[in-house]
């Protein structure tokens, strides 16, 4: 197979090798889940229980309070005991629903829907909806809002996203191995509501069993084909993987659909077609929970909102000292400041860092060198843009292309100067939006 | 467990480049010159290279001193800049000369800007250059011969005329006194022509002394460093042998070398050759294993701090550099021009990279 790629990108150890054998497994009952409102990109959800109200799981414990925002569900039975701030995946605290589980697992009536091949699409988008499904790669943008374009952008393409180019991270990999065929049953509902001719489920070289499986279970259909990508980050970025599977480049500023394309991560697939056929709403998902310090890494079936610390604890707790805890994958994660944090939706995985690989080395002058712009997939000047942040030029900055950056982390990846160009241009990018709000 | 994690921005992971080990690489693949130019002049080449080393390094030191700021001597880039310097002075040098070049490189050349990664020009070229302009004698004469061959690398002075001492002491002067470089300007000097001897014969002798020299033989020699020059600059072969390796360990990258290179080559091929010399294919050769292109294209010209940031850039730096080096070869007044030319091409830098900024990835062109 021709494998294909975009220019500019790392190539990290993948250190997979953790938890890629480890098949998946359900993960205990946990005693308590913090559902959180803010999951996804746009408003939070608004709580529709009050403290004291019994749940099913599966109930719908949140609504959406627009259209881009989400549905959230109890993902246990029990009682709704606090409506408060907690720890959210990414270490901040925000506003959640925590609900104490009765050890029942009383769930609400699913359905088993036999041919829901043939609903009509707008039934099938509901159901999306109702389930309160996002992007499950990390970002969250909620599902329903991504496979509603508006009329004059047609789409011809959807890719699915099964590069899992992040460092550690196996869960979609996993998925794809167990749960191939309904991972291609949600491609195919996925391009029937948006109107899609062609299908593209874009691999990493560094998953073979995985392109190898998808190529037979696509065999016989002409319109979805399996592309191997080689193995760099960050090939799952969707302007980098829209370009290396069908050469079309996003323009800047602009989203996927502007290119006829909707790209969905393969997790996320897999709950469109749950959502669809079952009626399931999502309230479970895979999450890796991995890196040298966990005793028996693995690829956990966990319900959203459960605590991390109770996910490292059935993977058999820690053999040394933990140096840092991230929530997502080693590139683009989320450092947390304890394991209190509880998993969300987005949650693909957990990767704990002993001490030594913890170790935060010392910044120094930046030399010039311009590995980060060999590097920059969106073809920018990091340094420079860091260095406009730094001395509080914010026009240099956005000219530079502040704005462009998608903060994969490449060119701080690769300075031999440790140089925080990622922390920089967020930095840059909070103050711009500072900025803004301070202009309307 | 521990509960207080270390929480910093992403990305969590890093790969092994640091600035200590860039340094210090260059510093590894600097020495198989080093070993070459022992075995031609003795301990005095790399006593000098140390004095250079060492003073730079304590330059570092007392000026971060000063300037209240961490003395950061340990990643050794301070250490590489004097190392260069040495390597760019004649090995017959006083013991003294390294040390004021890396004093002046480090402290007017590096520390006044802010030090590492600050400074415009390479603070080792800038060195040389005051050297030059202060002790001009000292720089380009009185070469030491190297202990298995002659300053200009012609083995076999027979092959030019059979008693070329009496025929011509000027000649013979030339031929045994002076660097290859130095020879070939020389002979493009008409008035020198003509003075060769009172026969007429001038033209002629030149255009021998112009072929022997350009010719298979002394190529050799010139591929080994059995020439007269600078403690770290006759060995193509050394430099070479320490360029695949920065190259193989991915430090510097293929573009400034190739198109710095390539452009001497295309270009002496082109305008080499003397009045009435012809064309020798083996002409480009000489030019691109003489003097100090091949340290100067290697690890001068692919200094970071100096040169552009885009590939692009690089790509019109380096051409810039070839194109400089052979106009003061072939027109200028110096034997030499690497270090004027990549001096230079350091100060267009900032115009460069104004001029190649990259365009987004899938920003449309306005």
């Amino acid at each position: 197979m021709q494998l294909r790629t975009f220019p500019g990108g790392v190539h990290p150890h993948d250190e997979k090798h953790f938890s890629a054998s480890a098949q998946i497994t359900e993960a205990p009952l946990p005693q308590k889940v913090i559902i959180h409102l803010s999951q996804h990109i746009g408003s939070p959800s608004t709580p529709v229980v009050a403290v004291g109200e019994e749940v099913l799981a599966g109930q719908l414990i949140a609504e959406a309070s627009g259209f881009v925002s989400l549905n959230q569900h109890a993902s246990i039975s029990g009682k709704v005991t606090a409506v408060d701030r907690f720890m959210h995946p990414t270490g901040t605290s925000s506003l959640a629903i925590q609900i104490t589980g009765d050890g029942l697992d009383k769930w609400v009536e699913l359905v088993d829907e036999q041919d829901f091949i043939n609903l009509p699409p707008a039934e099938m988008k509901a159901r999306i909806s109702a389930a309160g499904i996002c992007g499950m790669g990390g970002a969250g943008f909620p599902t329903h809002v991504k496979l509603s374009p508006p009329e004059d952008k047609p789409i011809d393409t959807v890719i699915l996203n099964g590069v899992e180019c992040e460092p550690y991270l196996t869960s979609d990999y996993r998925l794809m191995l167990e749960k191939g065929a309904d991972i291609v049953t949600g491609l195919k509902l996925i391009m029937k509501i948006v109107g899609a001719k062609k299908g593209i489920i874009g691999i990493e070289a560094n998953k073979p069993d995985a392109i190898k499986l998808m190529e037979k279970l696509l065999a016989d259909e002409p319109y979805l084909e399996v592309v191997g990508l080689k193995l760099r980050y960050p090939q799952g970025a969707e302007k980098q993987l829209i370009y290396a599977a069908t050469k079309r480049k996003v323009p800047a500023g602009g989203l996927p659909m502007a290119v006829g394309v909707v790209v969905q991560n393969v997790g996320t697939a897999f709950a469109v077609y749950e959502a669809i056929r079952y009626r399931k709403p999502l309230v479970q998902r895979v999450i890796s929970i991995t890196g040298s310090p966990v005793n028996k890494p693995g690829n956990l079936l966990a319900r959203i909102g459960t605590p991390f610390s109770e996910l490292v604890e059935f993977c058999g707790g820690t053999k040394e000292t933990v140096g840092k805890v991230i929530s997502g994958g080693p590139m683009m994660g989320f450092a947390l400041p304890s394991l209190e944090a509880t998993m969300g939706k987005g949650s693909s995985g957990l990767v704990l860092m002993n001490e030594k690989d913890a170790r935060m080395m010392e910044e120094h002058n930046c030399l010039r060198c311009a590995r980060c712009v060999d590097v920059c997939p969106m073809n920018l000047i990091p340094s420079l843009i860091a260095a406009a942040v730094k001395n509080k030029n914010l026009d240099m900055a956005v000219s530079a292309g502040l704005n462009d950056c998608m903060k994969c982390g490449s060119c701080a990846y690769v300075c031999p100067a440790q140089i925080r160009l990622v922390q920089w241009i967020d930095t840059g990018k909070i103050r711009y939006a500072e900025a803004q709000r301070a202009k309307k | 467990m521990k509960d207080k994690y270390i929480v910093s921005s992403a990305p969590h992971f890093h790969d092994k480049t640091t600035v200590k080990n860039v340094m210090w690489n260059v510093v590894i693949a600097l020495s198989p010159a080093l070993v070459f130019a022992v075995y031609y002049w003795g301990f005095r080449s790399l006593l000098l290279t140390l004095l250079g080393a060492v003073s730079a390094v304590v330059t570092e030191a007392a000026i971060q001193k000063m300037r209240k700021v961490p003395i950061s001597v340990a990643d050794g880039s301070a250490f590489l800049t004097g190392m260069l310097l040495s390597y760019n002075i004649n090995p017959g040098a006083p013991w003294w000369m390294p040390i004021m070049g890396s004093v002046f490189a480090i402290a007017v050349g590096k520390q006044v800007f802010g030090g590492l990664g600050n400074n415009p020009v390479n603070p080792a070229l800038l060195g040389r250059a005051f050297l030059l302009a202060s002790w001009p004698s000292l720089m380009t004469s009185g070469w030491l011969k190297p202990k298995t061959g002659s300053l200009s690398g012609l083995n076999d002075l027979d092959a030019i005329a059979i008693n070329l001492q009496s025929l011509s002491p000027k000649a013979y002067d030339l031929v045994t006194g002076a660097t290859p470089l130095k020879v070939v300007q020389t002979l493009r000097d008409s008035s020198f022509v003509a003075s060769i001897n009172g026969n007429g014969e001038g033209i002629n002798l030149a255009n021998r002394i112009f072929t022997n020299i350009t010719e298979m033989a002394a190529l050799k020699n010139l591929f080994w460093g059995n020439i007269g020059g600078c403690i770290g600059e006759v060995s193509a072969f050394a430099l070479l042998l320490g360029a695949a390796y920065l190259l193989y360990k991915n430090i510097i990258e293929w573009r400034i070398p190739l198109f710095y290179l390539g452009t001497v080559f295309v270009l002496t091929a082109v305008f080499g050759p003397i009045k009435g010399s012809g064309y020798s294919p083996m002409l480009p050769f000489f030019h691109i294993f003489s003097g100090g292109l091949m340290l100067g294209a290697f690890f001068m010209a692919t200094d970071y701090t100096t040169t552009p940031l885009t590939k692009n850039g690089r790509i019109i730096f380096a051409i810039g550099c070839g194109l400089l080096t052979v106009v003061i070869r072939l027109v200028g007044g110096y034997p030499e021009g690497v270090s004027y030319s990549i001096l230079f091409m350091n100060v267009m830098t900032p115009l460069i990279d104004k001029l190649t900024m990259p365009k987004p990835f899938g920003r449309i062109k306005k």
